[in-house]
């Protein structure tokens, strides 16, 4: 909650204070949160669980409940903690000159949306904020909005993570069908109900549509590369810690749920390791150093979701002291995680400030920084070689049991694995491979060889001091956590563990003991050496394999099919609104006529609720009979009327008699409504009258006048048909019963208003909203159309 | 051309405190009699409009120096706000409340948290809807 309402701040803090950084404000926010946080770390590591619930819509079951237990601790430690240094970073790579009130607004939001995600108990409210993060970092990507570039990538990123959004909401609505709860909790406390539902399945897969599309999964994966376009902290924040993540939680969150079933070990492991393969595979070939970073993000990514797809082969196999070995995966999967924010966001920075100091990313330009840039140059050693997995930083330790954990799992006898499980160990190795040499493309290409100076944009020099402090916060937990890794994997790991095998009885045992020297030298380690000599090898001759990238034709990627559907559909789309759109105002009401005659005389008739009862009627009275005639006579005035004033006050006699109605009827807010309503209404037309053209003899066929008194005619009769058969209507229970207790309820005495104020008040809510926006909407509309010398910034 | 709209503009002026008098009337009567945030609204809305309409912006402007866009975003802000804020008591979303208090002088009244939400809506009724017509009628 906390980030929301700093957001909701900002603004009144950029204006009092215009020349101290916006930042030093944003960045007291995630501080406090991971202070807080952290606080509860002993308690959540001895088993606790925290749940807090604010009732939202209770009826439907959909609470706020925000659940703190030990996986939602490690992910919310990471978006406060990264968020911190991160903040605390971009106080120093972005100029004052911004517009930085945006910039943190957007930020802020997102991490309150993040923490949302990883803390709410609800399928419903994690949905919310979910794609709460879509919008937020939609808006962080197309920072710089002024590029076509940046516009690009957020709209990638945006209509990839949303459609899978979607795809994941129609899995918790099956979820919710199954098993008549939207709580996680109750789900898990529920399971053989939801396990045997035929629904079960379906779910599945949806929920890991949206998982996949949001932690860019292959083939989901273009939409990261060209998030790129965002300002390097932003980069650093999504990708190390947050954005991308959200799928990785989703599926660990719900591996007590779905995993053990085939499908979900398949699906989640064959396509982590793709990912891992592909993302690897392509980094190589990129230039730029944040594109190669992305696409390593991938990578590890498609590792850690690999991970957890192993793990959950546990849980297939329940409790027993053998099928613990196989929780090591989802124990190395969280490990990683934890190391892979750590190193990636150290790299992310590192890259900015190459960016920021030397004035180009591409390591085509690039070399020989080491000498001019020494405290950078250790950043990126120390990240890579993480990344790479090499001793003694943290990477090696994870990647040694990403290792194990694909050796072990070949022993497995379920899910056809004696004949399949090969490919685990045999792809990570390979794509391991690749790991190995783009880590060193960082470090060599950038740091090393010969300096171009006539090809940079800027003189290199160091960077400020304030901007390297969060690289080195996080470089030098990457060196502790190789040395104490078991202070993490007890306090930190271990009750994630316990929340993601809760039916297994101890999380103690789940946890291993992390060591960096097992005393033997077993296979991981061979394949480490592997990895190390055929990856100096396959660096050492790049020149020679690397044209090999340019036999894959350009055509057939991921990317270009992503840029044909969304061209093609533009074009279509615009040729299809062209057409409807003709600008002729009797146009638009025909298709709302149209539709609202199939619809509502449609239903009318297939329902068959058309029985109307003359006999139960009440006795009409006369002054009735006459302001019956007076609006008829109004109504069919109007249809001769060749003057547009003779027009406006015929409306507002119609008006006026409705009102007149309302009263005989004794609806007194209905009529004074009315009359007000009625009065402002013919005043503006009044007012906008004098910018109206004359009334146009209209010269059309009858064809046309024939259609259209025909329309007129179906929807007066729709009307009229509906009115009746309201009357008798009992296909629904009538909510009067519920206004009966108006007084007592709500504490009003006048019916209407409590039913607008206290029992419909969310309409009342949303009205007020819509009104507003229409207002808006008219104001930009006339406002818009003065400056038309500017109207078109949008298409530079 | 010049306008001679002295009757006008004296009958405006005594009409519209009665259109006021009967707008705020309107607004508090709503709860247990017809009237309330909407019908209020419209009412004190449509006597601000008579006002423009009567003098020109300027004058207007002097006399109520608001922005009713942002009296549009307030209304919105508060009618969400107090929906929002039942949840910090612990309560389900747009949960509403209401008692008996005794006010000195006022001597005992019903006040009721649907009083706020309402305002909300008569603020954004009366922000957009002189919006609405200032940017009509500015559009020469």
């Amino acid at each position: 909650m906390l980030p929301f309402i700093a957001a909701a701040l900002i603004p009144f803090i950029y204006r009092r204070f215009k020349n101290v950084h916006l930042g030093w404000f944003v960045l007291v926010v995630p501080a406090v949160l991971f202070t807080l946080l952290a606080s509860y770390i002993p308690r959540v590591a001895n088993g606790e669980t925290f749940v807090k619930t604010y009732e939202w819509i209770p009826t439907f079951g959909i609470n706020i409940t925000t659940y703190l237990d030990g996986l939602s601790m490690i992910f919310s430690l990471l978006i406060t903690g990264v968020g911190s240094l991160v903040i605390l970073y971009s106080i120093f790579y972005l100029s004052t000159k911004e517009s930085l009130h945006h910039f943190y607004c957007y930020l802020l939001l997102f991490m309150g949306a993040m923490l949302g995600v990883v803390l709410s108990d609800n399928l419903m409210v994690l949905y919310v904020f979910w794609e709460l993060t879509s919008v937020s970092s939609f808006l962080l990507i197309a920072f710089w909005h002024h590029r076509k570039a940046s516009r690009a990538g957020a709209r990638k990123a945006m209509i990839i993570t949303v459609s899978g959004g979607v795809a994941m909401l129609a899995g918790f609505l099956m979820l919710y069908v199954a098993s008549g709860t939207f709580s996680i909790r109750e789900i898990i406390a529920n399971l053989e109900v939801v396990q045997a539902s035929a629904l079960f399945v379906p779910a599945m897969l949806l929920v890991l549509l949206g998982a996949f599309t949001k932690s860019a999964q292959f083939p989901f994966h273009i939409w990261l590369p060209d998030a790129m376009e965002a300002p390097t902290p932003v980069s650093a924040y999504l990708h190390s810690a947050t954005m991308v993540k959200a799928g990785i939680y989703l599926v660990a969150r719900t591996t007590p749920i779905f995993g053990g079933h085939e499908i979900w070990f398949w699906t989640v492991s064959g396509v982590g390791i793709l990912t891992l393969f592909w993302g690897s595979f392509n980094a190589v070939r990129q230039y730029d150093l944040k594109a190669l970073l992305a696409y390593s993000t991938i990578s590890q990514l498609g590792l850690i979701m690999s991970l957890f797809g192993l793990g959950s082969a546990a849980l297939h196999l329940g409790y027993s002291t053998s099928s613990v070995i196989y929780t090591q995966a989802t124990f190395a999967a969280l490990f990683h995680l934890i190391n892979h924010s750590t190193f990636k966001g150290a790299l992310f920075m590192m890259v900015g400030i190459v960016d920021h100091e030397v004035g180009t990313r591409d390591i085509r330009r690039l070399g020989g920084l080491m000498a001019l840039m020494p405290f950078t140059f250790t950043i990126a050693v120390i990240g890579s070689f993480s990344m790479a997995g090499l001793p003694p930083f943290n990477g090696f330790l994870s990647k040694e049991m990403f290792f194990a954990a694909t050796v072990n799992i070949m022993q497995l006898n379920i899910f056809s694995l004696n004949n399949f499980g090969l490919i685990f160990p045999v792809v990570a190795w390979i794509a391991s491979i690749f790991t190995f040499i783009y880590c060193a493309i960082i470090v060599m290409r950038t740091f090393f060889g010969k300096i171009q100076p006539d090809r940079l944009e800027k003189p290199p020099h160091e960077a400020p001091f304030g901007m390297l402090i969060s690289p080195y916060i996080l470089i030098s937990f990457i060196v502790g956590i190789f040395i104490f890794p078991n202070v993490l994997g007890h306090y930190i790991l271990q009750p994630a563990m316990a929340s993601i095998y809760p039916m297994f009885p101890s999380s103690e045992e789940l946890t291993p003991h992390i060591a960096a020297w097992h005393g033997s030298i077993n296979t991981e380690l061979w394949m480490t050496f592997g990895v190390i000599a055929l990856g100096t090898l396959l660096y050492l001759s790049l020149k020679k394999w690397r044209p090999m990238y340019q036999i894959f034709p350009q055509k057939y990627t991921f990317n270009a099919i992503y840029e044909r559907i969304i061209g093609s559909g533009e074009s279509y789309s615009s040729r299809i609104t062209n057409r409807y759109m003709n600008g002729h105002l009797s146009y638009y009401f025909i298709y709302i006529y149209v539709f609202f005659i199939a619809i509502l005389a449609g239903y009318a008739v297939y329902a068959d609720v058309l029985n109307w009862d003359p006999s139960k009627d009440s006795a009409i009275e006369s002054y009735e009979l006459i302001l019956a005639f007076v609006m008829v006579f109004a109504a069919g005035a109007i249809l001769f009327a060749k003057q547009r004033i003779t027009v406006v006050l015929l409306n507002g006699v119609l008006g006026y008699s409705v009102a007149f109605f309302f009263v005989v009827f004794r609806a007194p807010d209905l009529a004074l409504t009315q009359l007000v309503v009625e009065s402002i209404t013919t005043a503006l037309f009044l007012l906008a009258f004098k910018f109206l053209p004359k009334i146009q003899p209209e010269k059309v066929s009858n064809t046309i006048k024939i259609t259209k008194a025909m329309m007129s005619i179906a929807v007066g009769a729709t009307v009229t048909l509906i009115g009746l058969a309201v009357m008798n209507y009992d296909k629904f229970e009538p909510i009067s019963a519920y206004f009966e207790d108006a007084y007592n309820l709500a504490g009003g005495k006048n019916i209407v208003n409590t039913i607008l104020g206290d029992f419909r008040a969310f309409d009342t809510m949303l009205e007020v909203v819509v009104l507003f926006i229409a207002g808006l909407g008219v104001y930009t509309l006339i406002k818009l159309k003065a400056k038309k010398g500017d109207a078109d910034v949008e298409s530079k | 051309m010049k306008v001679n709209d002295v009757i006008l503009k004296t009958v405006v002026r005594m009409v519209v405190f009665i259109v006021f008098t009967l707008g705020m009337y309107l607004f508090f009567a709503g709860h247990n009699a017809p009237g309330g945030g909407f019908i209020g609204g419209l009412v004190l809305g449509s006597g601000i409009v008579l006002l423009y309409l009567t003098y020109d912006i300027e004058t207007v402007h002097k006399g109520m120096p608001f922005d009713f866009k942002k009296v549009a975003a307030l209304g919105v802000l508060l009618a969400t706000g107090t929906a929002i804020g039942s949840l910090f008591f612990n309560a389900p979303f747009l949960t509403q409340t209401d008692g008996y208090f005794n006010i000195p002088i006022l001597g005992e009244k019903h006040l009721s948290t649907v009083t706020l939400f309402e305002a909300g809506v008569a603020l954004t009724v009366i922000g957009t809807l002189v919006t609405i017509i200032l940017s009509i009628s500015e559009d020469e």
